[in-house]
């Protein structure tokens, strides 16, 4: 059964072709089995789960069951979970027990899904590889030797290797396209304010989004059913009603305008895969959609105002973290300032550093306006260019990254590269459109994602034209070897 | 050489909100530490800023008081610093745009005249919680109970002269608060707090001297003493050829004197940017009409219609109208049918007011409710009881022996108006002292004070003082 679609799975449960209670089991025993190798996991709840899953069985059974009733799924660990550790990859959350469930655990929870575990990630979130975990890194099941992306590196590899049928991930600028793309998923970062951030903890508030990594667009649909919608907890949410995902997935292709951005196929594209992208639009069009060359000028921007905009928030996000209520404190403080340096000194690693203080100097007196200011001017730009770009096209399509997954320690030297490797994925968030990634074929044996990006709160067309794509073609039931 | 004082104030008002600025948790005074704050409160991963609708709403309200202008869209920022009492390690304030700003107020000057003080601005935002030194044995205690509760900064214009203007304005200000029922306004408790911007300058220099933050001056007897004494310290420094360097002094009320906390250089780079968390704050002109709807009359108003509507002076008006339970007060007195309005004020501000301070009791306290005082003036008016008598009637109504009426039959404090009783009294006085009389009648008019004491002391006060004045005049004369 691990074999198996979300979708799929729902509908066996219904049928009683095997319980919620085997399955979870059987969840289990590949977790068992697969995790010492590939670090996918920083909790694997094993008693709550069973509990859950024979509760469900009971639902099932009384015919009470909902759509997910019963379906294993795992949360990325930034994702407050009570009574559970939450860790967010980080020495300084490792003893930190949530009091609290976030909106998004609390709406998969009340639809009946069994938590397996919580998934490794980089440390709060910073990092395109997983290699910033606390936890270590994350390999990737389509190459243990290459790294499984990131920030969503565990949720990625866990369902890539089909240790649990779904995960959920968060997006600040590609963590959860980006791993989708390396390990043969589909990712669904949606709009920003779609989906509740209250219990994520905060990276980039103003960026930050969560989403899911599933193995197909309709399992996406699923679950961004139960988790999309208003949240009064979260002020940046927005009251907009929620359409039927699923119902929604059999819009057809023909008519839809497709934009291609000339900028996204320049020479830091891996040819190889323009040429995926390029095959991936040969389907789209067969099917009566068309292309249409389009312009996003001041993308270029996106990867440095990222780099502004993404640390500020984080260098006051991250303040909480202070070694007096909760998280890493140091042994015998000698004074306040000892307690300060020390505990967050040695609660945070090398690359949440950097990004504290880089936000630090961007937000300091005499820099604010040459760097914090200019990056909220170039960030308008850069949402200027894509809704005058989603006036003329339906969806913007594109690679979701450069290359396909790196080798593990390749890019850690040299946090210019790392930061590239999400150029096609940073503007997303900028600009607070949705996006996803799919399957779309290999290179050298790896997988390569496709990025579909669409206009504000038009996911279901985004899951339409994943789905209608998924219809055609079977990249993404490809599983990696050792894991069929 | 001459010298002139510039002054500016921060005020804190704790806003009357029953829970706080951006998390759900109660904000009532005095429960156990750490009690009342939640997870919002204690900055826990993950959790987020919902902005309290009661709280703008009042922010608008003072806003609308002071003629400011109300921001269409206003920005919450963060002003980031560590300490163990601020929980996310940044408050959250307004920085750029705040919800009020450019109003002003009328104080009354020292002269008796009239001066307007400028009010730059007034801000939401959210205050942190409490350090607790003593008691830990080497360590401190926090108690986050207080962090989070919303305050309205309100920032005026340097505009104040005097010690006495700063005070002037800043009782204006709590004045204005508390009628407008947005804060509580005890300064015991921190719900009133202020800051002050000190600077000397030249008598005619156009330009400001530099200026000190003059913190934790919590009482308007400390503001006055505590700006007194920073004015004459910048003095002394400058006029000794020192300079004034820009820094944050706290006050200390036991030595009365202020102390360098930190210097500029050592001032936090508060790294202010908007709050990711929070949309800007936008307010509909609707919106702003309807709180309008909610105006109460303000003091200045208030003042002029108790002037023209009671006829009294300024001054009687504006003793009146410091709180407005006190003008309520008065008005339920005045309105009473046989009750003169002068007199009304006059007992008010005088005994009543008195034996409220005596006892350190609000005017909704007293024991002798307006009722009950108005009824003892309408016995002054009619005779029943003089002046000297109702003061004795106060006071047994003050000590709860009931009301006038009651107190006048059961003490037999009814005056004697009768002429004939008081002539004859008046006729066994000039008897039993022959000796004054002769003096008197022989030109020692001093003596009529004697005749009127003895008079009094035969009726233990009772006999009406005026008729006893006349028919003595009359008696004596022979």
């Amino acid at each position: 059964m691990h074999t198996k679609t979300l979708a799929e799975l729902a509908r066996d449960l219904r049928a009683r072709k095997y319980s919620s209670e085997e399955l979870t089991r059987a969840c289990l025993a590949r977790i068992e089995r697969f995790n010492p190798d590939l670090n996918a996991f920083i909790s694997v709840l094993r008693e709550q789960a069973l509990t859950d899953a024979r509760a469900a069985d009971v639902r099932i059974s009384k015919g009470g069951a909902g759509p997910l009733t019963g379906l294993p799924i795992v949360h990325k660990d930034i994702f407050c979970t009570r009574g559970v550790k939450t860790s967010c990859g980080s020495k300084m959350l490792d003893n930190f027990v949530a009091p609290y469930d976030a909106t998004i655990v609390e709406r998969l929870k009340t639809a009946g899904t069994v938590l397996l575990g919580k998934t490794n990630m980089d440390e709060f979130a910073m990092g395109s590889s997983n290699e910033t975990s606390f936890y270590g890194p994350v390999k990737n099941p389509w190459d243990p030797r290459r790294v499984p992306g990131g920030s969503s590196g565990g949720s990625a590899a866990a369902v890539a290797a089909r240790l649990a049928p779904a995960a959920t991930g968060t997006d600040t600028g590609g963590s959860i396209r980006q791993p989708a793309a390396f390990t043969n998923l589909t990712g669904l970062k949606p709009t920003y304010g779609r989906v509740s951030r209250y219990g994520m903890i905060a990276f980039a508030s103003s960026l930050d989004q969560a989403g899911v990594i599933t193995h197909t667009a309709a399992d996406a649909a699923l679950l961004m059913q139960a988790i999309a919608g208003f949240d009064a907890r979260d002020s940046t949410s927005v009251d907009r009603p929620v359409p039927d995902y699923t119902a929604e997935l059999e819009r057809p292709l023909k008519g839809l305008r497709i934009g291609l951005p000339k900028e996204f196929f320049d020479k830091s594209l891996d040819a190889r895969v323009g040429d995926a992208v390029h095959a991936a639009l040969a389907v789209y069009r067969q099917h009566g959609a068309t292309v249409h060359d389009i312009s996003l000028p001041n993308f270029w921007l996106s990867v440095p105002t990222y780099y502004v905009v993404a640390p500020a928030e984080c260098s006051s996000n991250l303040s909480r973290f202070d070694g007096v209520r909760f998280g890493h404190r140091c042994e015998n403080p000698l004074d306040l300032m000892d307690l300060y340096t020390r505990s967050r000194g040695e609660g945070f690693g090398a690359e949440v550093k950097r990004r504290i203080m880089t936000g630090t100097y961007v937000l300091s007196a005499g820099y604010y306006d040459a760097y914090y200011l200019k990056a909220q001017q170039t960030r308008a730009l850069i949402r200027q260019d894509f809704l005058e770009a989603l006036r003329q096209v339906d969806v913007i399509m594109g690679p979701t990254a450069p290359t396909p997954a790196f080798g593990l320690g390749e890019k850690t030297g040299d946090p210019i590269t790392m930061y590239l490797n999400d150029i096609y994925a940073n503007g997303v968030n900028l600009a607070g459109l949705p996006g996803i990634s799919i399957p779309m074929g290999f290179v050298d044996k790896l997988p390569v994602g496709l990025q579909i990006i669409g206009n504000y709160f038009d996911e279901s067309r985004l899951l339409a034209a994943a789905h209608q794509y998924q219809l055609e073609t079977d990249w993404h039931t490809r599983i990696p070897k050792g894991f069929e | 050489m001459e010298w002139e004082t510039v002054i500016g104030l921060e005020i804190h008002a704790q806003l009357a909100t029953r829970s706080k600025i951006f998390s759900g948790a109660s904000t009532a005074f005095g429960a156990p530490p750490n009690t009342q704050a939640c997870l919002v409160d204690l900055g826990y991963p993950g959790v987020l800023p919902v902005l309290n609708g009661a709280a703008v709403r009042m922010a608008v309200k003072f806003g609308l008081a002071i003629g400011a202008r109300i921001a269409p869209r206003s920005v919450f920022a963060r002003k980031n610093y560590f300490y163990p009492d601020l929980p996310k390690g940044y408050q959250i304030s307004q920085y750029e745009l705040p919800v009020v700003s450019n109003g002003s107020v009328e104080i009354e000057t020292e002269a008796g005249g009239s001066k307007r003080i400028g009010v730059t601005r007034a801000h939401l935002e959210e205050d942190a919680g409490k350090s607790l030194h003593e008691d830990f044995k080497g360590m401190s205690g926090i108690d986050l109970n207080r962090a989070g509760t919303p305050l309205l900064e309100i920032v005026s214009e340097p505009d104040m002269r005097s010690a006495k203007e700063a005070v002037a304005y800043m009782k204006k200000i709590h004045s204005l608060v508390r009628y407008l029922e947005i804060c509580d306004g005890n300064m015991q408790e921190g719900s009133f707090r202020c800051d002050a911007n000190v600077s000397v300058r030249r008598k005619g220099e156009t330009k400001f001297g530099t200026r000190c933050e003059l913190k934790n001056i919590n009482s308007f007897r400390f503001v006055e003493r505590a700006i007194n004494h920073e004015v004459q310290r910048q003095i002394e420094l400058i006029e000794g050829g020192g300079r004034v360097a820009q820094e944050t002094r706290l006050y200390d009320p036991d030595r009365n004197e202020t102390r360098s906390m930190r210097s500029k250089e050592e001032a936090n780079d508060y790294r202010y940017f908007p709050d990711p968390d929070l949309l800007p704050l936008e307010i509909a002109p609707a919106f702003i009409a309807e709180v309008k709807k909610t105006l109460p009359e303000l003091p200045d108003q208030k003042k002029t219609r108790l002037m023209q509507q009671y006829g009294l002076s300024a001054y009687d008006a504006g003793a009146l109208i410091a709180s407005r339970e006190l003008a309520d007060y008065y008005e339920t007195v005045a309105k009473t049918a046989g009750v003169e309005p002068k007199l009304a004020a006059n007992w008010i501000m005088g005994e009543l007011s008195a034996a409220l301070n005596k006892d350190n009791l609000e005017v909704t306290a007293s024991p002798v409710s307006a009722a009950m005082l108005a009824g003892m003036l309408k016995r002054i008016q009619d005779n029943t009881i003089s002046g000297k008598l109702a003061k004795e009637v106060f006071e047994a109504m003050w000590a709860g022996e009931g009301d006038a009426d009651a107190v006048i039959s059961k003490k037999g404090l009814r005056q004697i108006t009768d002429a004939s009783a008081i002539e004859k009294i008046i006729e066994d006085v000039m008897s039993g002292n022959p000796g004054q009389l002769a003096a008197y009648r022989s030109g020692k008019d001093k003596l009529f004070a004697f005749f009127v004491g003895q008079v009094m002391k035969a009726t233990q006060g009772k006999a009406n003082p005026q008729q006893v004045n006349e028919l003595l005049l009359k008696k004596l004369k022979g």
